[in-house]
Parts: C-alpha cells; sequence; structure tokens
C-alpha cells in the first residue's frame, strides 16, 4: 500500500495494519467556494478502510463527513473540490483519475447509499429498470440477464414479490422498501467498498433496525467494506467495527467502536456521548455540548473545539494538535486526553 | 415486515410524513376526462383532423381542377361554400388546404421541439461556457420578433415547405431550449442525479435516460401552444406568398386570394381565416388542459 512520498506527520501517525486496507485517504482537504470565502469543510483528514469491515464516521451536521464520502467517489458539487490529499483504492489514486475513468470505478468498485431514499431514486424511472442498470452499464449484461439479476437482488433485499415490483415506480413503495431498493442498487455490480450517508436517518426506527441488520449481513456474506455515516451513535455501535470522530473538518479521535464509545479519548466525543440517550445506563439528564460548531471559513486558532471544551488549557488556544496514537491503536487529536480519560472513569465509578 | 405504504384512495392529505411523497404523486392520477379544456380542445381539433384527413370521402371535387364556367358561384347545394374565381369548389380547398396546413405545422414542430430539447439539456446539465454560449445564441434570437425572423429567413432561403421548416427550427428552438434548460437546472440538483453519477452512470446517460424523462412534460405542453404558433406562421407566409405555393391550396393562399373579392364574396377570405382561429383555439385549449393535467402539485 505504498506511495507514502508525501511523508505528511498525520499520515505516519495514523496508520497502524497498513497492510489489508482497501481503502486509504491520506491527508484529504476539500476546499468550497462560497460568497463570503472558502470554507475548508474536510481539512486533513486520513482513514483507512479494512477490507470487509465497517467504519463509522461521525460527527454533527456540517463536520464534513458527508463532503469526505462525496470526494471518495468524485462526486463533489460544482463549488468544491479536492484540494490536497490521496484517496487510494486497490492501489490506484482516485483523485488522480478523469470523470470517464471514475464511472469505470463508481458501481463495480464503490457504491453509495444515500439518506433520502426518495430523492434518490429517480421518480419516473421502474424500479426494476433503476437495479438492472448497473449491470447493464458495467457489467456488459443484456435486458433479460440484468433484469435476471434484478430480481435475484430484490429477493435479497428481502423485497416481497419482487416480479410484481419490478414494475413498480418508487412511489408506490415505503420509505424501508425504498431504501432496500437503493441497497439492492448499490450490491448490483457487487462492489467492494460501499459509502453510506446516513441510510436509516430517514426511517423510524423499526424499519432503521431491518436495514441495518440487512446492510450489515449482506456486507458480512459478501465481503464488501462499509464507510458508515451517520451522527446516530447507536446505529454506529450496531454496524461498525471501527469509528473515526469528525469535527470541523478534521478527525479529532478514531479507534474501535468499544473503545470510542466506552472510553472517549477527546472532550467532543465525551460530549456526543453524553448527549445521547443510554438504555442500558439512564441519566437523569443529557448533557449537551456548549456553543455552535465554528465557522469554517475562519475556523478557531489552535483546536478547533477549544472554545466549547471544559478541559481546554492555555496551549490548546496555541497549538493545532494532530492525530497521537495512543496505546491499543486508537489515536485522539486532545492535547490533554489523559483529563478526558479520568473525567470518563471518574464517572464510570460513580455509577 | 414490509409496510408497504400505497395509498390507492384519495383523502388523508398530509396525514403522515411517511405518506408524503405518495401523497404528492396522488394529483398527478387527475383524470383527463375530468378537464373541460382538454375535452373540448380534442373535440375541435378531432373534427378537423377527422375532416381534413377524410376530405376525399367527403367532396368529390379535385381542389385543384378549374371550372371557368363556374367561376365566384355563392353558397349552393352544388358547391356548399360555392366557388373562387377560378371555378374551384372553396369546401374542397378548404379540406384539402388544412391538411397541408396541419400536415406541415405537426412537422415542423418536431424540429425546434428536438433541438431545442438537446441544446437546453446540454446548457443546464454542464453549466459553464457551454451554458453561457447556447443561451447567448438565445438571447440572439429571442431579440428579433418571431414573425419578422421567419419572414426574413424564408425569404432568404426561398419559398417553399423546406424552408418553413429551417426556418420554424431556428426560430423556434430557443423557446424549448429556455424551458427544458430552466428545468434541468432545478432537476440535475435532485439526490438521484447525484445517485446515477455515484453509479457510473456516463453525462449522456444520466441526461437522456434520467433527466429528461423527468423534465420533458414542460416542453410537450409548451409545443401544443408553439402549434399554433406554427400554423399561424405557415399561413402568413402563405399569404405572403413565400409559404404553400400555388396551385395547392392553403388557408394562408386562400385568405390572400378572397380578399380582392372580400366585399362581393365575402366568404372566399373570411371561412379560411374561420377555420386558422379554430384550429388555434382547438390547439390552445389542448395545450392549456395538458397543462393542468401534467402540472405537478397544487
Amino acid at each position: 500500500m505504498g506511495g507514502q512520498g508525501a511523508g505528511e506527520q498525520v499520515v505516519g501517525e495514523y496508520g497502524t495494519g497498513v497492510h489489508g486496507a482497501l481503502l486509504q485517504v491520506s491527508d484529504l482537504r476539500v476546499e468550497i467556494a462560497t460568497r463570503r470565502g472558502i470554507v475548508r469543510a474536510v481539512d486533513g483528514v486520513s482513514l483507512e478502510v479494512p477490507s470487509g469491515e465497517a467504519v463509522g464516521l461521525v460527527g454533527e451536521s456540517g463536520s464534513g463527513k458527508s463532503m469526505t464520502l462525496r470526494a471518495i467517489i468524485g462526486v463533489l458539487p460544482p463549488e468544491a473540490r479536492v484540494t490536497a490529499g490521496q484517496i487510494m483504492l486497490d492501489g490506484i489514486d482516485l483523485t488522480q483519475l478523469s470523470n470517464a475513468q471514475l464511472n469505470k470505478i463508481r458501481g463495480p468498485k464503490i457504491a453509495m447509499i444515500f439518506q433520502e431514499p426518495m430523492s434518490a431514486l429517480n421518480p419516473v424511472m421502474r424500479v426494476g429498470q433503476q437495479i438492472a442498470e448497473g449491470p447493464q452499464v458495467h457489467l456488459g449484461m443484456n435486458r433479460a440477464q440484468s433484469a435476471e439479476r434484478a430480481l435475484e437482488l430484490m429477493r435479497r433485499v428481502g423485497i416481497p414479490d419482487p416480479e410484481r415490483r419490478f414494475r413498480s415506480f418508487p412511489h408506490e413503495f415505503s420509505g424501508g422498501m425504498r431504501q432496500r431498493v437503493m441497497i439492492a442498487i448499490a450490491l448490483s455490480c457487487e462492489p467492494s467498498l460501499i459509502l453510506c450517508d446516513e441510510p436509516t436517518t430517514a426511517l423510524d426506527v423499526t424499519i432503521q433496525d431491518q436495514i441495518l441488520r440487512l446492510l450489515a449481513k449482506l456486507c458480512r456474506e459478501s465481503g464488501t467494506s462499509l464507510v458508515f455515516v451517520t451522527h446516530d451513535l447507536p446505529v454506529v455501535a450496531q454496524v461498525c467495527h471501527q469509528l473515526a470522530v469528525m469535527y470541523a473538518g478534521k478527525i479529532v479521535e478514531r479507534g474501535t467502536v468499544q473503545e470510542v464509545l466506552t472510553e472517549p479519548s477527546h472532550p467532543y466525543t465525551l460530549g456526543l456521548v453524553r448527549s445521547a440517550p443510554d438504555v442500558d445506563h439512564p441519566r437523569s439528564s443529557l448533557v449537551a455540548i456548549p456553543g455552535s460548531p465554528p465557522s469554517l471559513i475562519s475556523p478557531p486558532s489552535g483546536c478547533r473545539f477549544h472554545p466549547r471544551c471544559k478541559f481546554a488549557e492555555e496551549d490548546c488556544t496555541v497549538i493545532e494538535p494532530s492525530l497521537r496514537l495512543l496505546d491499543s491503536g486508537r489515536a485522539t487529536a486532545c492535547l490533554h486526553f489523559e483529563r478526558c480519560l479520568e473525567a470518563v472513569r471518574a464517572e464510570g465509578a460513580d455509577r | 415486515m414490509s409496510a408497504i405504504s400505497i395509498t390507492g384512495t384519495a383523502g388523508s392529505p398530509e396525514s403522515s410524513p411517511q405518506a408524503g411523497p405518495a401523497e404528492r404523486a396522488q394529483p398527478r392520477r387527475r383524470q383527463w376526462y375530468r378537464q373541460p379544456a382538454l375535452i373540448a380542445g380534442l373535440a375541435i381539433i378531432g373534427v378537423i383532423l377527422i375532416l381534413v384527413i377524410a376530405a376525399p370521402l367527403i367532396t368529390s371535387y379535385n381542389p385543384d381542377a378549374q371550372n371557368l364556367q363556374a367561376t365566384l358561384s355563392g353558397f349552393s347545394a352544388k358547391h356548399w361554400l360555392g366557388t373562387d374565381q377560378e371555378g374551384r369548389d372553396t369546401f374542397t380547398r378548404l379540406l384539402y388546404g388544412g391538411r397541408i396546413d396541419l400536415q406541415v405545422a405537426f412537422i415542423a414542430v418536431l424540429f425546434p421541439f428536438v433541438l431545442g430539447t438537446i441544446l437546453g439539456s446540454v446548457a443546464g446539465y454542464f453549466g459553464g461556457w457551454v451554458d453561457i454560449i447556447i443561451m447567448r445564441l438565445v438571447d440572439i434570437v429571442v431579440a428579433f420578433p418571431f414573425f419578422v425572423l421567419i419572414i426574413a429567413l424564408v425569404f432568404v432561403l426561398g419559398p417553399g415547405e423546406r424552408s418553413i421548416y429551417i426556418a420554424i427550427t431556428l426560430v423556434g428552438w430557443v423557446s424549448y431550449a429556455r424551458i427544458i434548460r430552466g428545468e434541468i437546472l432545478v432537476a440535475k440538483r435532485q439526490e438521484y442525479v447525484l445517485a446515477a453519477q455515484s453509479g457510473g452512470l456516463s453525462n449522456l446517460r444520466i441526461m437522456g435516460r434520467h433527466l429528461l424523462p423527468n423534465v420533458i412534460t414542460q416542453a410537450i405542453v409548451y409545443a401544443m401552444s408553439d402549434i399554433v404558433q406554427d400554423i399561424l406562421a405557415i399561413v402568413t407566409l402563405s399569404y405572403l406568398g413565400l409559404g404553400i405555393q400555388p396551385p395547392t391550396a392553403d388557408w394562408g393562399t386562400m385568405i390572400s386570394d378572397g380578399q380582392n373579392f372580400l366585399t362581393t364574396h365575402w366568404q372566399l377570405t373570411t371561412i379560411p381565416g374561420l377555420a386558422v382561429v379554430i384550429t388555434g383555439l382547438g390547439l390552445s385549449l389542448i395545450g392549456d388542459g395538458l397543462a393542468d393535467l401534467l402540472r405537478p402539485g397544487q
């Protein structure tokens, strides 16, 4: 997985098991030109997705997680562009490819599942055709073969009576069924990586659970890797092995889901965990993170979280922390992570 | 485990957010036979089409056969609408004239529809300098009044059907381009376009198979009113001697030939004029009805 000629300090510190990584994003930067200035939506993100694993990417709205996904698959909005970094998939740097070259990768190698299954399906195209289109374009199947494949996929994702539903339009489906169609489309060319952009946010909770189980099961069966963007921590815990927390365009903490959620080593992660309800250990009240996310046009100096951080010290306003490797392969971008861990342990002792 | 919410029956508007999209699709099912404008227009155009297509069955006269013994006769059982200055049966010429005018108009509307739709899609989808060039071309064409430009073009190209097609295409595409471009600008921001791009589909395929079917109805509705304009243009050109060439019967030449006898034989001019008006009315009604039928939402 070579090609670390850039010698970026962050990359070096990040890498744990470089071997076997399917996707390796290093020092990715995405800038969006707006009328008020340049927004650095993604600011030096490094991410690694091992083959067959699910990596969660969490953070609040505007933290750059969706932009990271869109940069990986190369469908950034017209006013946004990748200004630096590498996106290595199977040894190919996706940032160097033309749109036509990318079109050979999107579908058979990477697929994406969107948040709103209604708007992500073409309203005037029959559902079966939408599933069959990928195999036609990428796998060179004819009409009959691709229709057969679409029916098989519809069965796999649990759409009842696929022969009849093949000719239905998206508006005739419920939200959960539409998301199953999206999953079928994503799986249609057997990609090695599926990017999920909050795929269950628009669904109600019972359906959400079904969809997550389905997605996890199908990916396990086919050995497909997942990048799972969400702001819903329980969802991450259910699906993902690894977790990266994003704040203001940067990854602030990363590690296994278990570690990060039970012992956050970054105050922002701690804030996220505390602000989410926990069924097993009900708290009397949820704790909100004070303040609001910073402007990405002129982010705060030093650590971007320091204005909202209760552990912040003098040096936090000056030093811009990079991800530091801790003991068990997890990494944090907090200068005073020990204090955060102490606070977590103190709280754990209280319970 | 699967709750498929097909809301087939009417009612329960915005009952739950889940059902939202299905509810929105509801008004699309307004039945066409409940649109009075559409019905009236279809009836008028239907009758006219039957008359002009079945012309050889309705009348036994040859539209171009002169009978100098029976010139300028009035209404009679033999010649329902009389004859013109060369003894040709006016009713027969009216039917055959409508035949050629409608035929040319229906063909003529296709070329600008196709050209404008393609250029509008390209401009809207790609944006940038492609968009700038195409829309400046549109501005140039729009700067001239429709009829002035058509007449000037046909004058340059020489009279005849071919020139009519070329002139109407060169002038008419701009409206379609504007409509489609605007629709594409909105539609391309939809997530399904993003999804199609993420699926590795080519731009051509996304434009043709995903975006166009979503936006083409607006162009079709416009085409209905555009036919009216085309018929008027064809009749006007023929009236000026630039369109359908004599002796072929056509409403424009009939109006122009008859106006010399307006004081004595008003029907020679008035009746083809009325035919133009009624045809225009019928097509406009169809256009309005279609617009109501296809307009999403409300």
